[in-house]
């Protein structure tokens, strides 16, 4: 008949590789729609259990504790050096439009709308996501939250409700705190370097705050603690495969949360620049 | 074998009105991109342990985790304490899973928590904390571990064995109505096995609670097959050849997804199908 075997062999080969690459393709895709499932019926039941007995109060202020009281140097370090440095790097530019006075508005309304509370959240997101990720994952990968649901406990009750409502409100005054130690930080600044009046400062970064900035950045540090006690916890609740899965966890939730923090803050901000109309 | 703890008393049956099957399988399948179990049925009576054998990888423990409703099934119904758990949501199967006690294959036990916060880990769940009954409670069941001394010790401090004792007492201090051991002496040294294998016994005998047992240790099976425990000199004893004691065990082999023998140890021995001759062999 004189056909060549290798030619119908390259010629199967062919057709055949678009549909294993296909079939890939459809698991990739199954498996990311699979995570968001997952991850948006976690998020939903570590609120929906706020409404519903038993409630672990205990547990709640520890991990406020560990999450609040844990953060509260480091956040005073990086929020006190962030506002030195703003007002440190914007000085020459306001100086060549004779606008030095107007550096304590500038570091109120940066630290207190953009980078108190964004700071804060990579911050925390870099510390707690991932112990939330590495213990849970822990103690998934050791079968103790099996333990837990045969014992008749449920986990998103006893380990992730107690874990969103404590980063949520640390977040919250954490960001207060880190918004006051930067605009210190930028008065040092001021008054030591730039030779900037003490009361000069505090008036205009106090007069230059209004509403709709207070609100936006008080309500972003809840936004972002949900996302990285949700994104810290569903990781660890999904970790598989031992100690290598454990820290694969630990990683993908301080990346994921950070991200999202970072995202979320653009279309946060959008939308209450639209609101306030800015 | 270590030595017994004090004579223990049968308590009174405090589930006459319950259903006398504990655990129904009907037609239950399970895969993970490849069949694990293709509609295995099988049924659980009050008062009687199975014996789940099988090469790893049979589905033994998934057994354990359907009937816990920790997974659920492709197709097919479980049925638990009268219960179908196939339909239930998860919410409401951990009133059921109160009922029910599991001893995990590596123990599960907690370990940021100390052996008493462990083993009265259900109890303080209801009542918030470490009472002076549940503290009594925890030394009844650490008693009949043999391990009443480790109380304020952390799940590191244990040997292997110990955990596992740690986890039948956990499981046990609420007197579940069915227990779930998966490979309870899997890793242990033969002595240790047997301490543990007596304990189950006990349990079975003393408290006639019903039970699945996952094992690789064929020596364990036909050590339960072939014991009941004795409250008078309290402590496992062979069953005498002739006697009439029903020492209520049964085996149950899995293989290709399938069950292929369900039977007691007297069948089994008699069985003459070749993969049974060869397993036991």
């Amino acid at each position: 008949m004189g056909v060549n075997a290798s030619a119908i062999v390259s010629n199967r080969g062919e057709q055949e590789n678009p549909h294993i690459a296909m079939a890939y393709f459809e698991d990739a895709v199954k498996e990311r729609v699979e995570a968001v499932q997952d991850f948006s019926l976690l998020a939903g039941r570590s609120l929906s259990n706020l409404f519903s007995p038993p409630r672990y109060y205990a547990d709640t202020l520890l991990q406020a504790d560990l999450i609040g009281v844990g953060s509260l140097p480091i956040v005073v370090l990086i929020g006190f050096f962030t506002g030195a440095v703003l007002a440190l790097q914007t000085s020459s530019t306001l100086q060549q439009f004779g606008s030095l006075s107007l550096t304590g508005q500038l570091v109120a309304l940066s630290m207190v709308r953009e980078l108190g509370p964004v700071l804060t959240g990579i911050l925390v997101a870099g510390r707690n996501a991932s112990g939330m990720a590495s213990e849970l994952g822990s103690m998934k990968v050791t079968e103790q939250i099996d333990a837990m649901r045969a014992m008749g406990v449920d986990p998103t009750k006893k380990l992730v409700t107690p874990r969103v409502i404590a980063t949520v409100t640390m977040l919250f005054f954490l960001s207060i705190i880190s918004d006051f130690v930067g605009l210190a930080g930028g008065w040092m600044i001021s008054y030591l370097l730039l030779g900037l009046d003490s009361n000069q400062y505090w008036t205009t970064a106090y007069q230059a705050l209004r509403f709709g900035d207070v609100f936006m950045g008080l309500s972003k540090p809840v936004v972002f603690g949900f996302i990285i006690a949700s994104v810290g916890c569903y990781y660890g609740m999904s970790a598989r495969g031992g100690t290598q899965g454990v820290g694969r966890a630990t990683t993908q939730a301080v990346v994921s949360a950070s991200v999202l923090i970072v995202v979320t803050d653009f279309f946060l901000t959008k939308l209450l620049m639209q609101i306030f109309h800015y | 074998m270590a030595s017994p703890a004090a004579p223990v008393e049968k308590p009174s049956p405090s589930a006459t009105n319950q259903p006398s099957t504990l655990l129904n399988f009907e037609k239950v399948s399970i895969g993970f991109e490849q069949p694990v179990l293709e509609e295995v049925s099988f049924k659980l009576a009050r008062g009687e342990t199975k014996v789940l054998l099988g090469e790893a990888g049979t589905g033994k423990t998934l057994i354990l985790k359907l009937a816990l409703g920790l997974i659920k099934p492709d197709s097919g119904r479980i049925t638990v304490l009268g219960e179908e758990i196939t339909a239930m949501q998860e919410r409401d199967l951990f009133s059921l899973r109160r009922q029910i006690g599991m001893v995990f294959q590596e123990s599960a036990l907690f370990d940021s928590l100390t052996v008493e916060e462990n083993v009265a880990y259900r109890l303080i769940e209801e009542t918030g904390d470490i009472t002076d009954e549940i503290h009594q409670r925890v030394l009844e069941a650490l008693d009949f571990v043999e391990l009443k001394e480790t109380y304020s010790l952390f799940p590191s401090e244990l040997s292997g064995g110990m955990r596992r004792r740690v986890a039948i007492a956990r499981a046990i201090i609420t007197q579940p109505q069915v227990l779930l051991y998966d490979s309870p002496t899997g890793g242990l040294d033969p002595v240790t096995s047997n301490t543990i294998i007596e304990l189950v016994v006990k349990q079975r005998d003393v408290y006639e609670t019903g039970s699945l047992l996952v094992t690789h240790r064929l020596q364990d099976a036909f050590t339960m097959a072939s014991h009941y425990f004795d409250r008078k000199l309290n402590k496992m004893a062979p069953v005498e050849p002739g006697s009439s004691r029903n020492v209520h065990t049964t085996f149950v082999i899995l293989r290709d997804h399938k069950i292929i023998f369900e039977g007691t140890a007297a069948e089994l021995l008699r069985s003459h199908d070749q993969y049974i001759r060869e397993y036991l062999s």
